[in-house]
C-alpha cells in the first residue's frame, strides 16, 4: 500500500475517481431523461473522433480536437498560474475574449501579419489580468468578483469592435482566409498536415501549447520567481515577511496568466476554424473549462496537457450525440461536474493517506508482536 | 409633458424590479457569508431556482390559475434554490473543500444542468429540443396577479415580496437569537462553539437561507424578461453582481438595499436608454449602458473593498480541532 503514499498517484488516482464519477453522473442524468439510447450516447459522448468510420476521418477529427485543446491548454495554464500564487483567476475566460477581439480586429481591418496579431491577443489578455492585478493588490477587490466583471466587459468590447469588421448579411466577423485575413493565419505544420487527413487548421499552435505548458513547470519548479508564487500562494504574509514583494507578484501572476488566456484566443481563432459571432451572449466557455482542466490535471502544469485534451474530448464527443434526444450541453455538465468533484480531492487524498498510515500501523503491530509470540513459543519449549 | 413622464416611469419600474432581484440574492450572500461560507454559486442557484420556478409555472398553466399558481410557483423555486444550495453545503460544511471551487462549480453546472433539462422537457412536450422554456400563458396569468395598480406603471408584486424579505432578514440577523449565534459563526467560530453553538448546523442555516434567497431572487430575475426565457443565457452576471451590491452595503441588510437601487438604476438603463430622449440625445452607443453596471460595480468595489466589513472567518473551513 505503499503506492497510495506517493504524491503524483495520489493526483492521478483523484483525477481518476473524479473523471470515472463524474461521467457516471452523466450517464444516471442521461437515462432519467431518455433510458433507451442512454448507454449509446455516453459511449459517442467517449469515442468523440472514433465516431467517424474511416481511419482518414478520423485522424482528421482527431486533429480538430487537438486544435481545440491548444487554446483549452492556454486557458487551463492561466488559471493554473495564477491558483499557485493564490489567486482565483475565473478572469480568463475575458481575457480570452479580449484576445479575440484583438487579434481578429488587427488581422481584419489592418490586414497585419499572424505574428502581430498574436502579439496585440497576449497584450490585451495581459491588460485585463493587470487590471484584476491592480484591483486586487491596492484596492483589496476580490479578484473573482472583479474578474467576472470583467469577463462581461469583455463580451460587450469584443460585440462592439468586432462588428466592425462583420459579414453584412450575418452575425459572424468575415472568414480569416479570405483577402484581409490571410496573412493572420498561424503557420502551418506541412507534413505533420498529411498525417490529419490535410486538416488545414492544425497550425503551430498545437506543438508550441505543448511547450508553454512545459516552459511553465519549469518557472513555477526551478526558478526563484516560481519559488516566490508559489510562497506567496501558501502564506501571503509569511512571504511578505521574508521580504518578497507580494504585491508586484500578485500583479505579475496576472499579467502573464491574462497574456497566458490572450494567447490561447489566437491559437485558437488564428487558425481560421471560426469565426466570432457579433450577437454572442455570453463570453466563451473555453476560460471556464480551463478552471476544469486545471483541477483535473492536479495542478500540475503536465498534468494539465491530458486533462485539456480529456475535457475538450468529451466536449467535442458531446457534438455528436443524438440531439433530437438530448443536448449536446451534457458535455459541459459532466466537466462542471468533475470541476465539483475536484473540491472533494483534498478529502480523497487525505482518505487515501489514512488508509496507509492505518494499513502501515498494522503492519508494524504485527511484526511488533511475531517476536513476542516466537519467544513465547521457545519458552514453552 | 406626458411622455416625458411616462419615459421616467419606466425607468423607475426597471429599476425597482431588477433592484429587487440584486436585493434578494444579495440578502442571500449575507445570510452566507455571516456564517462563515462565501457562496460564489449564487448565480447558480439563481438559475436553478428559476428553473424550478418556470417548470412549475409550466406543468400548472393551464390547471392551476391566479393566487395558488403565485404560492406554488415561488415555493418551487426556493425549494430548488435551497436544495441546490445543499450542494455547497455538503463540500464546503463537511467536507472542508475549496469554497471558491465549489462555488465556480456550482455556477457552470446550474447553467448546464439547466439546459439539459429544458430540452429534455421540450423535446418530450413538443418533440423538438429548445433551450427555452415557453410559459406565456402562465406568465399572462401570472403578472396579472402580480401587478398591482393600472396600465402605467407596472407595479410588481415581487417588489412588495423583495421589502418583506428585507424587514425579515433585518430582524432574523439582528433581533433573533438565531441570527447571533450564526454571525458568530462567521467571526469567530471558535469562540461560538465555546459557549455551545453548533457550528456546522450554523453554517448549514446560513447557505441554505441563502438557497432561498437566491431561487426567490432567480424567479423574479425572469419573470421581469419577457414571455419566454433561454435557459442557455442564465442570469447575464446577476449572481456575481449582487455580490457587489453585497460588499458596497458592507454585509449590512439595509444598506445592502441602498446598493441594490444603485445598482439596479444603471442596470435599467441598459434597457431603456434608447427610449429616453434625454440619453438618446447623447448618442452614446448602446453597448456602453450594457456595460455600465459592470463597469459602476468595478469602480465601486475599487473605492470600497478596502475598508472592508466582511465577516472575519469567511471562507475558511471550520475545524473542530483549531482553537
Amino acid at each position: 500500500m505503499k503506492i497510495f503514499k506517493n504524491k503524483a498517484v495520489q493526483a492521478l488516482l483523484s483525477s481518476l475517481i473524479c473523471i470515472v464519477l463524474g461521467v457516471l453522473i452523466g450517464y444516471i442524468v442521461l437515462l432519467i431523461i431518455n433510458p433507451e439510447g442512454a448507454g449509446k450516447a455516453i459511449i459517442t459522448l467517449l469515442k468523440n473522433f472514433f465516431y467517424y468510420p474511416t481511419s482518414a476521418m478520423r485522424r482528421e477529427y482527431f486533429g480538430s480536437t487537438l486544435v481545440k485543446t491548444a487554446p483549452l491548454l492556454m486557458c487551463s495554464l492561466s488559471v493554473l498560474f495564477a491558483y499557485k500564487t493564490g489567486l482565483f483567476n475565473i478572469g480568463a475566460a475575458g481575457q480570452y475574449c479580449i484576445g479575440v477581439c484583438a487579434c481578429l480586429f488587427t488581422a481584419l481591418y489592418f490586414s497585419w501579419p499572424w505574428y502581430l496579431c498574436l502579439l496585440c491577443a497576449v497584450v490585451a489578455g495581459a491588460l485585463f489580468g493587470f487590471i484584476v492585478g491592480v484591483l486586487k493588490s491596492y484596492c483589496n477587490v476580490n479578484e473573482v468578483i472583479s474578474g467576472i466583471m470583467l469577463n462581461w466587459i469583455a463580451l460587450y468590447i469584443t460585440n462592439a469592435v468586432l462588428s466592425l469588421v462583420k459579414e453584412p448579411t450575418s452575425p459572424y466577423t468575415y472568414k480569416l482566409q479570405g483577402a484581409m485575413g490571410k496573412a493572420a493565419l498561424l503557420p502551418t505544420l506541412g507534413p505533420i498536415n498529411k498525417f490529419f487527413n490535410g486538416n488545414k487548421y492544425i497550425t503551430i499552435a498545437v506543438p508550441i501549447a505543448i511547450i508553454i505548458a512545459i516552459a511553465v513547470w519549469v518557472i513555477l519548479e526551478k526558478t526563484r520567481f516560481g519559488y516566490e508564487l508559489k510562497a506567496t500562494g501558501f502564506n501571503r504574509n509569511a512571504a511578505k515577511y521574508a521580504g518578497m514583494a507580494d504585491k508586484r507578484n500578485a500583479i505579475l501572476t496576472l499579467v502573464i496568466a491574462g497574456a497566458l488566456a490572450g494567447l490561447g484566443a489566437s491559437f485558437y481563432y488564428q487558425s481560421g476554424i471560426q469565426q466570432w459571432e457579433c450577437t454572442a451572449t455570453s463570453v466563451p466557455g473555453m476560460g471556464f473549462n480551463g478552471i476544469a482542466a486545471t483541477f483535473l490535471g492536479g495542478l500540475n502544469p503536465i498534468g494539465t496537457i491530458f486533462s485539456s485534451f480529456f475535457l475538450q474530448h468529451i466536449t467535442d464527443g458531446g457534438t455528436h450525440i443524438d440531439t433530437m434526444k438530448y443536448s449536446a450541453q451534457i458535455s459541459e455538465l459532466i466537466s462542471s461536474v468533475i470541476i465539483y468533484l475536484c473540491g472533494f480531492v483534498l478529502f480523497i487524498k487525505h482518505t487515501m493517506n489514512k488508509v496507509s498510515i492505518n494499513k502501515e500501523a498494522k503492519r508494524l503491530k504485527k511484526e511488533a508482536s511475531k517476536p513476542a509470540e516466537e519467544k513465547a513459543k521457545g519458552g514453552e519449549a | 409633458m406626458l411622455q416625458f413622464l411616462e419615459q421616467y416611469t419606466l425607468l423607475v419600474q426597471y429599476t425597482l424590479i431588477f433592484a429587487s432581484v440584486l436585493m434578494l440574492v444579495a440578502l442571500g450572500g449575507c445570510f452566507s457569508e455571516h456564517s462563515g461560507v462565501i457562496n460564489l454559486g449564487l448565480e447558480g442557484i439563481m438559475v436553478i431556482g428559476a428553473l424550478g420556478g418556470a417548470l412549475m409555472m409550466f406543468f400548472l398553466q393551464d390547471k392551476v390559475s391566479g393566487f395558488p399558481m403565485v404560492v406554488l410557483t415561488l415555493l418551487a423555486a426556493i425549494l430548488s434554490g435551497v436544495a441546490y444550495s445543499a450542494l455547497l453545503g455538503v463540500a464546503c460544511i463537511n467536507f472542508k473543500a475549496d469554497q471558491t471551487i465549489i462555488g465556480t462549480a456550482l455556477n457552470l453546472l446550474g447553467a448546464a444542468a439547466a439546459t439539459v433539462i429544458v430540452k429534455a422537457v421540450n423535446s418530450k412536450q413538443f418533440g423538438k429540443p429548445d433551450d427555452s422554456l415557453a410559459y406565456r400563458v402562465g406568465r399572462s396569468s401570472f403578472t396579472s396577479s402580480f401587478t398591482i395598480g393600472n396600465t402605467n406603471f407596472e407595479f410588481n408584486w415581487f417588489m412588495v415580496i423583495a421589502v418583506v424579505m428585507l424587514i425579515i432578514a433585518i430582524i432574523v440577523l439582528y433581533k433573533t437569537k438565531f441570527g447571533l449565534r450564526l454571525m458568530a459563526c462567521g467571526e469567530h467560530p471558535q469562540a461560538a462553539a465555546s459557549v455551545g453553538v453548533s457550528v456546522y448546523k450554523m453554517r448549514w442555516a446560513g447557505v441554505l437561507i441563502s438557497g432561498a434567497y437566491g431561487g426567490l431572487g432567480g424567479i423574479c430575475y425572469i419573470m421581469a424578461g419577457g414571455g419566454t426565457w433561454h435557459f442557455s443565457y442564465g442570469v447575464a452576471g446577476f449572481g456575481f453582481l449582487s455580490l457587489a451590491v453585497m460588499i458596497f452595503g458592507q454585509w449590512k441588510p439595509y444598506r445592502i438595499a441602498l446598493a441594490a437601487l444603485l445598482f439596479g438604476f444603471f442596470r435599467a438603463l441598459s434597457n431603456v436608454n434608447g427610449s429616453i430622449s434625454l440619453l438618446s440625445q447623447l448618442n452614446l452607443p448602446p453597448t456602453i449602458y450594457n456595460m455600465l453596471p459592470y463597469i459602476v460595480s468595478l469602480i465601486v468595489l475599487a473605492f470600497t473593498s478596502k475598508k472592508s466589513r466582511a465577516p472575519k472567518a469567511e471562507g475558511i473551513p471550520y475545524d473542530k480541532g483549531m482553537r
